[in-house]
């Protein structure tokens, strides 16, 4: 169940970004990833889960993981409801008011997506992961946009409902979450210059 | 898969959505020729199942680059790469929804507006069945079309260069049934081979549909 990397290099288009990157998440256990902007921390997440394949080294997920990135893939002509009871029904899961009531969305649940702010849209993102009720998170700056009230929510959220239940999460982000939880500094990692030839090289 | 089929039929009818884009560029294509080819009863006769077909194709086209772009932009796609439903599977609903909002209301108007175009009264039924048989190929066509230029800002001309040979046969042989069956001619032979054109995409073309979407979402 733990969720293991070891020796990964991750690649974006021909160039690989991250190198020599070894890991491990127990359940019940969330791991920050730190780093400036470029580093290369929305590439390493999107390979984890498995948008991209890993250009060199091996990676064991655990279980069925989550993904969700800066954009929310909220339909803005559904309301807040058809949004997530759509992902709950691919999911194999219902959409229940508990996830309403915790994300603080329920008295906007009959509201055209299209007509809510930035904020608002976020938590509807973000309630997604709730109603999916995966093992394992893979969250790219889950935060953008939300006020300190909602980013204060989000974090109760991943420490009492999903990592007291045993989930993992890895999670990209500025700021501080105020989860008990080890940060990883990506910059170490960053692939020198002109190491390691891509695979797409031959066509380039 | 069911529920994707639901989202995406609820997409096209609401505001914003693609439904009735492709029928009233029908409409106004196949009101617009006898205007332009003149009041002659026996050319537009004999040109109808042609202008039809050219007409429903080109309206099938006119909404591919929708199937996957807006998925694409607001990041929907990548979450559905990720969920437990299999690429193809999601291809093969899309190419489905497709058609529902486009192909199938094209079947039921072209007999329909076949009369502004001086059709037989024998060409009406193997015309509706030529485009309710063919129209399905030019979906599941597109979607592969669109999966291979999703996430390449104004893909609409690259879309269209790439479908527009691969959508000729299905064009002739749809074009064939209507044109036999508006002479009374037997055009089981056609329609067959529109059949067999429309079963081929549906069962290749979701598998090539998701690998190319697997190669863009990289």
């Amino acid at each position: 169940m733990t969720l293991t990397v070891t020796n990964l290099s991750v690649a974006r288009g021909p160039v690989t970004v991250l190198q020599g990157l070894s890991f491990s998440v127990e359940p019940g256990q969330a791991l920050i990833l730190r780093g400036p902007n470029g580093v290369g921390k929305t590439t390493l997440l999107r390979t984890l889960a498995g948008l991209q394949p890993a250009h060199g080294g091996t990676m064991s997920i655990p279980d069925a993981a989550a993904y969700a990135s800066h954009a929310d893939g909220v339909k803005s002509a559904l309301t807040v409801s058809e949004n997530l009871a759509f992902w709950a029904e691919v999911h194999g899961t219902r959409l229940s008011n508990d996830v309403l009531e915790t994300f603080d969305i329920a008295d906007l649940s009959e509201r055209i997506t299209g007509t809510l702010s930035a904020g608002q849209k976020r938590r509807v993102g973000l309630a997604r992961l709730g109603v999916m009720d995966a093992k394992v998170l893979f969250l790219d700056e889950p935060t953008v946009s939300l006020d300190a009230f909602s980013v204060k929510m989000f974090a109760t959220f991943l420490r009492d409902q999903h990592l007291a239940k045993g989930g993992i999460a890895v999670i990209a982000t500025h700021i501080d979450l105020g989860l008990d939880a080890p940060e990883l500094d990506l910059t170490p990692f960053v692939a020198k210059p002109g190491t390691g030839d891509s695979p797409d090289e031959a066509f380039l | 898969m069911i529920a994707l089929l639901r989202r995406d039929l609820t997409l096209a009818v609401r505001a914003g959505g693609g439904f009735g884009l492709g029928l009233a560029f029908f409409l106004i294509v196949v009101i617009l020729v006898p205007f332009g080819v003149g009041p002659e009863r026996e050319l537009l006769t004999q040109i109808a199942p042609g202008i039809l077909w050219v007409a429903a194709l080109l309206a099938a086209l006119l909404s591919l680059d929708r199937i996957f772009a807006l998925d694409w932009e607001d990041g929907a796609l990548a979450l559905l790469a990720t969920s437990p439903l299999p690429l193809e599977g999601v291809a093969l609903i899309k190419a489905v929804a497709h058609w529902l909002t486009t192909g199938l209301p094209l079947a039921f108007a072209a007999p329909a507006l076949g009369f502004f175009l001086n059709l037989t009264p024998e060409g009406y039924v193997p015309l509706f069945w030529s485009v309710l048989i063919g129209t399905p190929a030019l979906s599941m066509i597109g979607t592969f079309g669109a999966a291979l230029t999703v996430g390449l800002r104004r893909g609409g001309l690259l879309l269209s260069l790439l479908v527009l040979p691969l959508y000729v046969p299905t064009l002739i042989f749809g074009a064939e049934v209507a044109r036999r069956g508006a002479e009374g001619l037997a055009y089981s032979t056609p329609l067959i081979l529109l059949a067999g054109i429309t079963a081929g995409s549906l069962a290749l073309l979701p598998i090539a549909s998701a690998a190319a979407l697997r190669v863009n979402l990289r």
